[in-house]
């Protein structure tokens, strides 16, 4: 019985989960990475009237080390790929990655030779957000979507199957 | 004396081209001299071009061929032929290199126009008579591939090192050539 507990979807293992999914999705810590008009909803999104305090996102955390949410916030350019790319390295795992808007989903309206046409095939991507740019309740939204994301997560399960050998 | 005549004084027959549209002041003045022009619009009494506001370029490729194709299309018309008379001689130089100078103590503008061909990419650098000139001119060299001689600092201001083209030439695709920065070791998938 003590062993199911480990294997199968036992009562101590799935409220350990659940208790860690439970503190992870209320304190998803963003990484404001405004590179465009969308950072300016972000900000908005971040500011008083929306205040995405609400909903746990507490502390712009403007080092990647401290943050849990990267939001994507604008156009990439070229050359900033690579910037983006190591942004995303820096950040301590458990990480998320929110897509704010038509340019970092797909380039937009610039399908140009500098724009780097959507984020996705650099680092991956959990929340997409369409719209240009999309309105402060859009990245609350995409936060929520988020949030249930990260609670139907299973922290430890990938941790006990190493455990047992893979 | 108006501002027209006053750079007409100073500059006498460097002077190529004159044009005033709407209040605005283009000359164009040969591509050798432009250094010592602009010095001595710079300072000269009751000029004094001292701001230089920026340095464009500009590829007129797309005007000429568009002019081109323009004089050939009317072919029965023969009216039409007769008010363009056909201009014969060499192709007039592609691209132009123009400085935008404003008077801080009387708020006049002048545009200074240098044309640059093809063949012939290098302009003097005017990095000696305004140290602001160092951005604007790394921009026009990486957009149009004109070099300017005695630059400081003569690499590209806005795309990567490296990269392969011109991106503001004419006969540059819009979308690109599929040029990538190089970042294999980042790239996730």
């Amino acid at each position: 019985m003590g062993l199911q507990a480990y294997t199968g979807p036992g009562w101590l293992l799935t409220k350990a989960e659940q208790l860690i999914n439970w503190g992870r999705s209320r304190s998803p810590w963003p990484l404001p990475y405004g590179t465009a008009c969308c950072g300016i909803e972000m900000m908005c999104a971040l500011a008083a009237s929306y205040d995405m305090a609400r909903f746990g996102a507490e502390r712009p955390s403007f080092s990647p080390r401290q943050a849990d949410v990267l939001i994507e916030a604008g156009t990439i350019t070229k050359k900033m790929v690579p910037v983006l790319r190591r942004i995303y390295d820096q950040m301590a795992e458990p990480k998320w990655v929110i897509a704010m808007g038509a340019c970092a989903c797909t380039g937009g309206v610039f399908r140009t030779y500098s724009t780097h046409q959507g984020i996705s095939d650099v680092i991956p991507v959990d929340v997409y957000i369409p719209g240009c740019p999309p309105r402060p309740e859009g990245l609350l939204y995409a936060l929520l979507k988020l949030m249930d994301k990260i609670q139907k997560d299973h922290p430890l399960r990938k941790q006990v199957v190493e455990a047992l050998g893979g | 004396m108006g501002l027209k005549e006053k750079v007409q004084d100073l500059l006498g027959n460097d002077i190529l081209d004159i044009v005033e549209y709407r209040g605005d002041l283009t000359i164009e003045v040969p591509k050798s001299k432009n250094v010592k022009i602009l010095k001595a619009l710079k300072e000269a009494e009751g000029l004094q071009f001292d701001f230089l506001v920026d340095i464009v370029g500009v590829d007129n490729s797309a005007l000429y061929e568009k002019k081109k194709a323009k004089k050939k299309k009317p072919k029965g018309d023969e009216e039409a032929e007769e008010k363009e008379p056909v201009e014969e001689g060499p192709p007039p130089p592609r691209f132009e290199v123009i400085y935008l100078l404003l008077a801080l103590s009387t708020n006049e503008r002048l545009r200074v126009k240098i044309r640059v061909s093809e063949d012939d990419l290098e302009v003097d650098s005017i990095t000696g008579l305004w140290r602001g000139a160092n951005w604007p001119e790394r921009e026009v060299y990486d957009m149009f591939g004109i070099r300017f001689k005695g630059h400081p600092n003569l690499k590209r201001l806005l795309m990567w090192e490296g990269f392969p083209a011109h991106p503001l030439r004419k006969d540059y695709p819009l979308e690109g050539q599929g040029e990538q920065r190089d970042f294999d070791d980042c790239r996730f998938f």
